[in-house]
């Protein structure tokens, strides 16, 4: 044993010189952390990291381009537009929402108990306004959804109906491409509440050009459709910009390690390639299916980057 | 009308760091009143602290601060480190983030100004565990609710001092009014003062949004060596900026889809 070996020497040089001037034993993960001002208690750290799994960035994605695609099918309408692309805004939005229930419910500690997230309403918790949101946004675009589908197979009058459940569903639904960003932006994690107030923008931005991309992959060709992924696109790569450029010690999740590497993925998907793409594309249906598959995959990176982001905030907050 | 306002005073702990001597009976005790199960037997290496922090399964946490020795400060003999001990609990604030952000208002401001999780309400949402400044709730995992220190809520109804204050064996723990605490915590500050111990201090961050804590400190030298943040803040204090980015976004959203529409959407 290489211990009991050094405590032999150093028993011996205690003996023959009175003193020990050698270092002993070095332990197993020594050196440690000290506690002080600096490090902190022995460098542990003092929040909490999020307890969410997947399934909440996943929400971030889904309910976001529920919400977008809610506004731009009510935009459409309103512009006389093409009918199927209304269908297929109020489809995302359904579905949108029909998934949305399940994600958040699967990341409860206590899935059965779900219900009483409706059990009180809270405006200043944006977990309860996020909740109650979803409630009326499912409700209401599934019920456009039927309503729509109503009108095309039976000689029922429900259009006005279903066009007033429409533009619930759009109204909730701009807060369900933004309330993400409220979400995580007030709470004490670093990484987020520094962006508490760019965040809800981001999402939103992301959002639209989620909805946006999946109404191109379904056929659709409006140019009203290129004009809002260029525009979101655009904004996506002045955040991306952003939070390369500012932001002291608290942004460092979102620049440097695995957290910042997911980070720069996903804005480059969402931002400035398909951007380019949309612009030099022409014409063309490839260029543009591939800005839009981007973007998709941009803006679900880009949630999960940021509760990544988030974990990694946690462990290495500032003091 | 019968008028039947019962006065109940508002409680608080005071810890005094100066006086534990790390014997870890408030763990103990804490544990043991309220059934809170085991959190691991790990070895850290860190002094004799193998708890590490507060959590989900440990309400009351003694840190044990290893400090260079500060000659007429702290230590007289320069060879040996100091070694500080302080028992840390859920601080009870006045504002608390991780009330303000409960959707299901499972967590509530109890008659005697504790801050109390509703064991039966909470569905484990985990929002309450980045709201908390302090990085003090957390979700047990298995049991999948969120979980602190209840101020002892069951002993306080039935007139008895939390189960901490009630098993230190040096009154490192003090518990009582609230204003009480406050008038003995300055006496002994200032007695601690007058005898030369000039780093000892109170922690109770009254000046930041968090308003103050209902259980607050007597520690020595900078508090960020105990864990504790010299400025916490209530994560409600950035919603009015955020809600505005959002009605932004959202305004953006309406327009921007509605101009695109009525410009573009008919070829």
């Amino acid at each position: 044993m290489i211990g009991e070996r050094r405590l032999e020497e150093i028993r011996r040089e205690a003996e023959q010189t009175g003193r020990v001037a050698a270092a002993g034993i070095r332990a197993a993960g020594a050196p440690f952390p000290k506690a002080t001002a600096e490090n902190g208690y022995y460098g542990l750290p003092l929040l909490k990291e999020p307890v969410w799994t997947w399934e909440i960035p996943a929400y971030f994605f889904v309910g976001g381009m529920a919400g977008a695609a809610a506004v731009v099918g009510v935009a459409a309408r309103i512009s006389g537009a093409n009918e199927e692309i209304v269908r297929d805004a109020r489809w995302i939005a359904a579905a949108g929402g029909a998934i949305s229930a399940p994600l958040l419910v699967g990341d409860l500690g206590r899935p059965e108990r779900f219900l009483n997230m409706l059990r009180v309403f809270k405006v200043q918790s944006p977990m309860s306004v996020g909740a109650w949101t979803l409630a009326a946004f499912g409700s209401a675009s599934a019920a456009s959804l039927f309503a729509e589908e109503m009108r095309r197979q039976t000689d029922l009058p429900v259009t006005a109906v279903g066009d007033a459940a429409a533009l619930l569903s759009a109204a909730t639904g701009t807060v369900m491409a933004t309330y993400t960003g409220v979400l995580i932006g007030a709470t004490v994690i670093p990484a987020w509440s520094k962006h508490a107030s760019t965040l809800p923008l981001h999402f939103a931005a992301s959002a639209l050009s989620s909805a946006v991309s999946m109404l191109e992959l379904l056929g659709h060709e409006e140019p009203a459709l290129k004009a809002l992924g260029i525009a979101a696109n655009a904004f996506e790569t002045f955040v991306g910009a952003r939070i390369e450029m500012r932001g002291g010690k608290e942004s460092e999740p979102l620049r440097h390690g695995a957290s910042g590497t997911t980070i720069r993925i996903g804005g480059l998907l969402s931002g400035p390639l398909p951007l380019l793409l949309r612009l030099l594309g022409g014409r063309s249906k490839r260029a543009r299916r591939a800005a839009a598959v981007s973007s998709l995959a941009g803006s679900l990176i880009t949630r999960f980057a940021w509760v990544k982001a988030g974990r990694a905030s946690a462990r290495n907050a500032p003091r | 009308m019968q008028r039947q306002e019962e006065r109940v005073s508002t409680t608080g702990f005071f810890t005094d760091s100066t006086l534990c001597i790390g014997c870890k009976a408030c763990e103990v005790a804490c544990k043991e009143w309220n059934d809170v199960p085991e959190d691991g037997y790990a070895w850290s290496g860190l002094s004799y602290d193998n708890t590490l922090a507060l959590g989900h399964s440990t309400w009351r946490h003694v840190k044990f601060v290893e400090r260079e020795a500060e000659i007429g400060k702290g230590g007289n003999d320069p060879h040996h480190l100091t070694w500080e001990f302080s028992s840390d609990v859920c601080k009870h604030c006045e504002v608390a983030g991780c009330l303000e952000s409960c959707p299901t208002g499972s967590i509530i401001r109890t008659e005697f100004g504790g801050v109390f999780v509703q064991p039966d309400i909470c569905n484990g949402c985990g929002y309450c565990v980045v709201a908390c400044p302090f990085g003090v709730i957390d979700r047990r995992p298995h049991d999948g609710r969120a979980f602190k220190c209840t101020f002892c809520y069951d002993r306080q109804k039935a007139g008895l001092v939390p189960a901490c204050a009630k098993a230190c064996p040096t009154e490192s723990i003090l518990f009582g009014d609230l204003e009480e605490m406050q008038r003995v915590a300055d006496r002994r500050i200032a007695q601690l003062h007058g005898a030369g111990m000039a780093d000892a201090k109170i922690y109770n961050p009254t000046d930041t949004s968090v308003g103050g804590i209902h259980a607050f400190f007597l520690i020595r030298g900078d508090e960020r060596a105990y864990n504790l943040p010299p400025r916490p803040e209530v994560p409600t204090a950035l919603l009015q900026s955020s809600w505005t980015a959002a009605a932004a976004g959202a305004a953006a959203l309406v327009v921007g889809s509605l101009l695109a529409f009525a410009l573009g959407g008919r070829k």
